[in-house]
């Protein structure tokens, strides 16, 4: 063809390359959302097909040259009930499949591993725990499930990896979470779908798949030095939580050793689990997060922390898993940076503070 | 025995001397009409005024789509494009479309009634219409918006300084003007029909814009009240949905679909009506299955009204909800398919023919079935999380509004034109234009549903190069498409002084409509008709030309 139209050739040749008419199965979703997509290909094509023999096959076979007068017909409840509940099992083969991928798609297994997103107009803040911060992009070792909490700081985002085929929304005031595993070694689109302002389609980025060790390299090249639990010490003691959550013997507010994960009973007497957006919202908004056995005093800090700060606090609190962090805490009031994973385990803790509940 | 006056048929047919159309000349006579029949004239020419504005914003749309970058059109003013071709589209176009239109101008014949039971407040209605499409043109000349059709919070009440509250404003006024519209359909058909004209006489036209009615009725409301607390946080700050002030921004996503997803049913049933009329009149047969093809309308406005958080999947919703949620949307799908298969039924043992509106409705039929079908892939809880957002919902969507519901408003247009002007539209041009619809259509939406699984988010100004292919096969088809739509705009214009005069049944169809003169009196009927069949009655159409001598009315 070349010989023909050398700028057609051109542009078939570059057209080609750039084709594209099925993405990456890339992670371990992805071939159970393909196999539902291929079922419901399959039925579309039959009921489409059915409906196109009847029609054509009518409209030859009774046309007004081949059937000049037409027969009255009322109807027929055999037919009518049969093309009544054939597709009704269908749509409730298709409904249990679905809502069986779903809860595969956003039941994230125990082992994963944590990242933090947030959202804002245009562009992904990445989070990771070891203290790697991203732009528009997300470095992600393959064959591990990755658990991302999502939020958005302005307006309403969605966090979405065709290739991994998850998606999910970031929303002002809310965590979301979502979980994939990469298979493949790759680099795939990060596209935020839902609008969300001017620069929208400007709001991409990647997601870099790794062999672990890749990962690990990079990880080490790419931190900051500082773990989001160390930051959200310094967080925590430049804002005097510890003034109150000091689990001394007069504190004005709850021991938060330990309190992650844990059953907390509130003023009213209901039992709340305390996770993220539990930790998150009882920052933002305490009075309306009433632990029993404690008086109302703490004051709200919104609009003092930002979305990053509230995730290193939350990252924080969830690996205080002693007093003694929260006693050096205070004794060191950041001056020295203090590996987390090195706290020493075996100190006793203080009795829990009333209120809170060992799961 | 009936005391319908019948004109004589096409070959021998003149003009009546007298009609709605002449009676009264002058634009005062128009402007101020309560005719049902002029207040349709009316929308008609407006919503073909605001179809063609849309038009043009979609044709910018697959202008700036044909490369990949932002070229064309800058990012901000692409948004402001898309979201001026959803609101015009939308409000000003597909949900008066049918209902506004054809349906004020049959209901009351169809029933048998002189006019609508409340001829004023239809006369209100196409002037709150006129007042939401003067507002929206105005947003459009000082600057456009660009929130999205869907107003999404807290995008609107807070990220955004384009004409947000005046826009909000003109769909809200747009919506009374639809409530009234609806009210006026249930009232007339509830209490206007003519003596003899039960339930299950009445053409299924009529149960269709009675299902629509309701929602119409039902649901714009809590789309109004959305609107308005929108304008009141952009305004004023009440913070109903933002979250720092402890609003809940879904709390907008739930009020804005619980209205917005029953709205696709307001737009999609009159036209389902329209195919039922025309499948019928072009086989020559009864609807296989009336009461079925009845209590599906109806099946789907109740339904319809308990799916709206299937539009909410990826957003947080919890588990069971979305499992409810998803069980719903797949019983919707039924009544749709009950609809499909009992029209292809009544074709069997028909006496077919291929006239322009049977084209636009077996358009309609393929169409809408690859629409509803892409519908279940959505409604599937774990296949949504891929696909919702990206241009699988945009091809999904089109399928059922523009193959669907814009095929089916052809298809009346087509079928009642001889009966609104008095003449024929151009039998072979338009066929042609049906098939270039059909196949525009295709090209230019087929290939989104493969970019859409492919993850080319929708809204997008900018995509990467591998989406290119496809995009420009969606860009030529919807070149074609254009044609496909202009083709009826000239060529019907055409017809109201060169067509062919019609005759008053010039498709030998059974419904009181085509028992009386084209264009028809100011009043309808000379006495009004007394109902002794069934519709969609061929054998008594048979007996009654054969005993009748016929009379010039």
């Amino acid at each position: 063809m070349h010989f023909i139209s050398p700028v057609l050739w051109q542009f078939l040749i570059k057209w080609l390359t750039y084709f594209a008419i099925f993405p990456p199965e890339a992670s371990s979703i992805a071939p159970y959302a393909d196999a539902l997509y291929f079922f419901l290909v399959a039925i579309s094509v039959v009921g489409l097909g059915a409906v196109a023999f009847l029609v054509v096959t009518f409209s030859i076979r009774y046309r007004k040259e081949m059937n000049p007068v037409a027969t009255p017909i009322e109807g027929s409840t055999l037919l009518e009930a049969t093309w009544t509940i054939i597709p009704l099992i269908l749509f409730m083969i298709c409904f249990v499949w679905g809502a069986l991928l779903y809860f595969r798609i956003y039941s994230p297994p125990p082992n994963a591993m944590n990242v933090y997103v947030v959202g804002k107009q245009w562009m992904w803040k990445v989070e990771h725990p070891g203290g790697q911060h991203e732009i528009n992009a997300l470095h992600i070792p393959i064959n591990r499930p990755i658990q991302v909490t999502l939020i958005s700081q302005d307006v309403f985002h969605s966090f979405s990896i065709p290739a991994f085929r998850v998606k999910r929304e970031a929303i002002p005031g809310r965590y979301n979470t979502e979980w994939f595993e990469a298979t493949q070694v790759g680099t795939y689109h990060l596209f935020c779908t839902q609008y969300c302002g001017t620069l929208h389609s400007q709001m991409i980025g990647e997601v870099v798949a790794m062999t672990p060790e890749d990962y690990e390299a990079w990880a080490a090249g790419a931190t900051s030095g500082n773990s989001l639990a160390q930051n959200g010490e310094r967080l925590f003691a430049s804002l005097g939580c510890n003034s109150c959550h000091n689990s001394g013997p007069n504190a004005h507010g709850p021991n938060l050793a330990n309190v992650y994960g844990s059953h907390l009973q509130m003023k009213s007497g209901s039992f709340v689990t305390v996770d993220d957006a539990f930790l998150r919202d009882t920052i933002l908004n305490p009075t309306m997060h009433e632990v029993a056995g404690y008086a109302p005093i703490m004051p709200t800090y919104q609009g003092q922390v930002s979305e990053e700060g509230l995730i290193d606090l939350v990252e924080y609190i969830r690996r205080l898993d002693s007093q003694y962090r929260i006693d050096q805490t205070i004794n060191n009031s950041a001056a020295q940076p203090i590996q987390t994973g090195a706290t020493p385990t075996g100190t006793s803790s203080p009795a829990l503070a009333p209120g809170t509940v060992k799961p | 025995m009936s005391t319908i006056v019948t004109l004589p048929d096409q070959s021998t047919a003149t003009l009546p001397k007298v009609s709605y159309l002449n009676k009264e000349y002058g634009l005062k006579s128009w402007l101020l009409t309560g005719d049902h029949k002029r207040i349709a004239v009316l929308y008609m020419i407006s919503i073909t005024f605001f179809f063609f504005i849309g038009g043009a914003m979609a044709g910018l749309i697959r202008l700036e789509l044909l490369t990949p970058p932002s070229d064309l059109l800058a990012a901000d003013t692409y948004n402001k494009v898309f979201t001026a071709h959803g609101i015009v589209m939308v409000f000003l176009f597909l949900v008066p479309s049918v209902p506004a239109t054809i349906g004020n101008f049959l209901i009351p014949i169809m029933v048998g009634a002189k006019d609508l039971a409340f001829p004023k407040i239809n006369l209100l209605s196409w002037y709150l219409y006129v007042v939401a499409g003067i507002m929206i043109l105005c947003v459009l000349a000082f600057g456009g918006v660009d929130t999205g059709w869907t107003f999404t919070t807290p995008l609107s009440t807070h990220y955004l300084n384009t004409h947000v509250v005046a826009a909000g404003l003109a769909v809200f006024v747009a919506g009374f003007s639809s409530i009234f519209t609806g009210l006026n359909f249930i009232v007339t058909i509830h209490r206007m029909r003519a003596p003899g004209m039960t339930w299950f006489r009445l053409p299924l036209f009529v149960w269709s814009h009675y299902a629509a009615s309701i929602l119409m009725v039902l649901g714009t409301p809590v789309l109004a009240i959305t609107l308005v607390l929108v304008v009141l946080e952009r305004t004023i700050g009440i913070g109903v949905f933002d979250p720092t002030k402890g609003g809940d921004p879904l709390l907008f996503q739930h009020l804005f679909w619980f209205y917005s997803h029953p709205a696709v049913y307001i737009m999609i049933l009159p036209g389902m009506g329209v195919i039922s009329e025309v499948i019928s009149t072009f086989s020559r047969k009864r609807v296989f299955g009336y009461t079925a093809v009845a209590f599906s309308s109806v099946a789907i406005a109740v339904f319809g009204f308990f799916v709206w958080a299937h539009h909410m999947f990826v957003m947080g919703i919890s588990s069971y909800s979305a499992l409810v949620f998803s069980l719903l949307t797949m019983l919707v799908a039924v009544p749709s398919a009950i609809k499909i298969f009992n029209w292809s039924a009544t074709l069997y043992k028909g006496s077919i023919t291929f006239e322009t509106p049977m084209l636009y409705a077996f358009g309609f039929l393929g169409l809408f079935t690859i629409g509803g079908l892409t519908g279940v892939f959505l409604g599937s809880m774990g296949m949504d999380i891929h696909l919702t957002e990206t241009y699988f919902i945009v091809a999904h969507f089109h399928f059922v509004m523009v193959g669907g519901m814009l095929m089916a408003y052809l298809s009346g247009v087509h079928f009642w034109w001889p009966k609104i002007t008095g003449r024929m539209y151009p039998e072979g041009v338009s066929k042609l234009a049906a098939v270039i619809t059909f196949v525009g259509f295709i090209l230019t939406f087929f290939p989104q549903f493969l970019l859409g699984y492919l993850g080319m988010p929708r809204r997008y100004a900018a995509y990467p190069p591998e989406f290119q292919v496809l995009n420009v096969f969606s860009s030529a088809g919807a070149s074609v498409l254009g044609v496909g739509y202009l083709l009826p705009l000239l060529y019907l214009t055409w017809s109201l002084k060169y067509g062919k005069i019609a005759g008053a049944n010039p498709w030998q169809a059974t419904g009181l409509e085509w028992q009386i003169q084209s264009p028809p009196l100011t009043e309808n009927f000379v006495e009004t008709p007394i109902v002794t069949h069934e519709a969609y009655d061929y054998e008594w159409l048979e007996s009654k030309k054969g005993s009748e001598v016929p009379t010039v009315g």
